[in-house]
């Protein structure tokens, strides 16, 4: 199997990293090789963060540089820009339509880019839905990652895993029913 | 297993016994995964890296195996202790990993440890995935043993943070060899470490024959076109982006160089590149030893490198870059909602002559807009030292400015004591700061002398950083919670004023310490009474804008602070409930 690549990529805090290890935990166990990659430390602190997760016969590289990404799941419309140009010609993008402003925009030192939805779908073919609100829906803003991941999943065409087993092994009992159901509201959000 | 996962079960299974470090990102997470091996090995967090250096050394020389480890710029810090244990040699087997940070992702310089091993002339590991950082660990203590040195195994931020799968195996025990002196071994007097260092040659050529037949060191044969020689991450990079019939000859001992084997592989490839980040470590020794290769004028010294990247410096084929044509703003980081720090620094900015020389921590994010409130940040402990300097360039040139030299908690038991010591001793116009929050915050809450905890969770003597400084000489201490800006002020006013040596220490824990009861709220700003001077958004807190021209607070980021509500002229913004 030719190897693929996801970039998730998001604001500190928005727990994109539990999204890729359901991702990593799901490959594992059907049996691929697997590597991930992310960074720590100065942009835990409301900084831009990207996490990696790479599958195959035999993955080499744990990074890979621009044009590579098979998706690139964006837990922010800003970030689906920035890293737009990792994306695959013909890649497809999971944006969560959701505004986080950097510090720098909340100082009011610029404004936040108009047009970032539309700029990705012109290039791409583009996953667009609002796991926050969702999230909400749900009852907690914190699983919003998991909706994604449910988008992310669906879109990757991963059928063979069974992602609802694996997602049990990985949250904690007390919050399984709501990643669940984020989960699946993630999954009906992609047409 | 991430590589820094893989690194601590290595030293596990290769049979250590003690292990001491500081932490520092990329590397701090092999000794948070030590203390789940607490019942065959101690490890502890040491207050700096020369410590952890000395104290694994001392272990090694009573006949344990013993680890210490690091980031790059702390490799600095201990290079003292490392060239002279390459003189003297090993008890038991010695590692100490060096985790460089190309790209700094959260450094301060992207230097290339791996020349330390030159210049110390020691035996240098490096590993290229999770699993190799497991089976090196055990052949690192192999080689120390054998060839009675210090091994530094060197790792990257990709290395050590990447996950890929491992086998994991059982643990050796070592033999334990009764304590002997060997003060001719040992104490590095000159007349010692003059029969040493034949010694050092001696061992480092029988390394290099060994190395023409390790294990650590592979050929892949696969065609004769393209020859690449590699070691670490780049090994992984270079397979992606070099066609499917090229011969890789993979090194994982890589000082000293194996040149026979090196010279065999040139001699089996029409064309031979030597894929390397950072200096041109390798290829600089191959060329120096007669062998034509490529590296560095195509992949350049500079940044992590990266498949896409090789494949375009090497052979000019483009990654395909998509640029949809709109610009993402920067998103620098910023000091957390709530962070003590933030007072301080609020304070500092709005002082006309003050000069703040900083240091290597959390607060270094004091240096962002809209408090721009740092001057300088070279290195742990530079903040005194530094701030020393220049206060006494301005004693020298007539200018009028006062210096507040500033520092964490753990950056102050790190390397702060001895520049405190110089202002005092030296008669230095310059105020200490410790912004003490109880914990080592930035590498992601490490416990230190002065958090009452050890690595392995035990309590702890917690020194008090007043007691240092006072027993120092330092007459009037002013401590002050920097969430409350008038307390801050006085204090700031105090230790200006002040006619005996003073210092300030701001005291608030971290609202990220876990183990500790925060007692956090939520602020909002009244609509009405807001009158949209922008006042609040000078303290440079995320949870804080400006929308339609009145101040907005994020309900999910704010604590209740209320550093922005003391700062508004107006009382729009008052803490409301209790989180």
């Amino acid at each position: 199997m030719e190897r693929q690549s996801a970039l998730l990529v998001g604001v500190g805090g928005q727990g994109a990293i539990l999204a890729a290890k359901i991702l990593v935990a799901g490959l594992m166990e059907a049996g691929y090789d697997v590597k991930m990659s992310e960074v720590h430390g100065m942009s835990q602190r409301g900084g831009s963060v990207s996490t990696q997760v790479h599958w195959g016969e035999k993955v080499y590289s744990p990074v890979i540089g621009p044009g590579a990404a098979d998706i690139l799941v964006a837990f922010e419309k800003m970030e689906a820009v920035r890293y737009a140009e990792f994306l695959k010609p013909g890649g497809v993008a999971v944006i969560n339509d959701y505004e986080l402003p950097s510090s720098t925009i909340a100082a009011g030192l610029c404004a936040y880019p108009a047009g970032c939805l539309e700029a990705m779908e012109a290039h791409f073919r583009c996953i667009t839905l609002d796991a926050a609100a969702e999230a909400m829906r749900l009852g907690s803003a914190k699983c919003m990652n998991v909706v994604l991941f449910g988008a992310m999943a669906k879109t990757l065409k991963l059928d063979h895993i069974d992602w609802e087993a694996v997602i049990s092994k990985v949250v904690p009992r007390r919050f399984l029913e709501l990643n669940l159901a984020a989960y699946r509201a993630g999954r009906a959000a992609v047409k | 297993m991430s590589g820094n996962e893989a690194i601590a079960r290595g030293a596990y299974e290769a049979g250590v016994r003690v292990c001491s470090a500081y932490p520092g990102t990329p590397s701090t997470e092999i000794f948070e995964n030590l203390p789940q091996y607490a019942e065959s090995l101690y490890c502890e967090w040491a207050p700096n890296e020369k410590v952890a250096t000395e104290t694994a050394y001392g272990a090694s020389i009573a006949g344990v195996r013993s680890l210490c480890a690091m980031k790059h710029v702390g490799i600095n810090v201990a290079a003292d202790p490392i060239f002279t244990a390459a003189y003297n040699g090993v008890g038991k087997g010695y590692v100490i990993v060096a985790a460089d940070d190309p790209s700094m992702h959260s450094s301060q310089n992207e230097q290339d440890s791996r020349l330390y091993a030159k210049a110390a002339r020691i035996a240098l590991i490096e590993p290229s995935d999770s699993q190799e950082c497991l089976n090196f660990m055990k052949e690192a203590y192999h080689i120390s043993e054998e060839f009675d040195m210090p091994v530094l195994f060197r790792v990257t931020t990709r290395v050590s943070h990447s996950k890929s799968l491992v086998a994991t195996g059982q643990r050796e025990e070592t033999s334990v060899t009764p304590y002997q002196k060997n003060a001719r071994k040992y104490v590095s007097v000159p007349a010692n470490a003059y029969q040493n260092h034949p010694k050092v040659e001696e061992n480092l050529r029988r390394l290099a024959e060994y190395g023409e037949v390790c294990v650590l060191n592979q050929m892949e044969l696969r065609g004769n076109k393209i020859g690449v020689i590699t070691a670490s991450v780049a090994y992984q990079y270079a397979r992606d982006a070099f066609p499917e019939d090229t011969s890789f000859l993979k090194l994982g001992l890589t000082y000293p160089l194996p040149m026979k084997l090196i010279r065999d592989f040139a001699s089996k490839v029409e064309t031979l590149y030597v894929i390397e980040e950072l200096e041109p470590f390798m290829e600089e020794q191959i060329k120096a030893a007669g062998i034509p290769c490529a590296g560095k004028e195509l992949t350049g010294r500079l940044y992590e490198l990266n498949p896409q990247l090789l494949a375009e410096r090497i052979f000019k084929t483009p990654a395909p870059r998509t640029d949809v044509g709109v610009q993402a703003v920067s998103r620098p980081p910023a000091l957390c909602p709530g962070c003590p720090h933030r007072g301080f620094f609020y304070i500092m900015s709005k002082g006309k002559d003050y000069v703040v020389t900083g240091d290597i921590g959390c607060y270094t994010l004091g240096a962002a807009a809209p408090l721009s409130a740092l001057d300088t940040c070279v290195c742990m402990g530079g903040g005194f030292s530094v701030g020393m300097g220049m206060a006494k360039a301005f004693a020298a040139t007539g200018q009028k400015k006062k210096v507040f030299g500033v520092m964490g908690d753990s950056t102050f038991f790190h390397s702060g004591m001895t520049g405190a010591a110089e202002i005092l001793y030296n008669k230095g116009n310059v105020i200490p700061v410790v912004l003490d929050n109880s914990i080592t915050g930035m590498t992601g809450h490490q416990e230190n002398p002065g958090s009452g905890y050890t690595l392995q969770g035990e309590i702890a003597a917690a020194i008090k950083i007043e007691n240092v400084l006072r027993a120092l000489g330092y007459q009037n201490i002013f401590i002050a919670d920097p969430l409350d800006l008038f307390a801050m002020q006085k204090a700031v006013d105090g230790a200006l004023a002040s006619e005996v040596p003073a210092a300030i220490i701001t005291r608030h824990p971290c609202l990220l310490i876990k183990r500790i009861p925060h007692d956090t709220g939520l602020c909002a700003a009244d609509q009405e009474k807001c009158i949209g001077c922008k006042k609040c958004l000078k303290v440079g807190c995320p949870a804080v804008s400006m929308r339609e021209g009145r101040c907005q607070i994020d309900a999910t980021q704010c604590v209740g602070c209320t550093v922005c509500a003391q700062v508004c002229p107006v009382g729009a913004i008052s803490r409301k409930e209790t989180k």
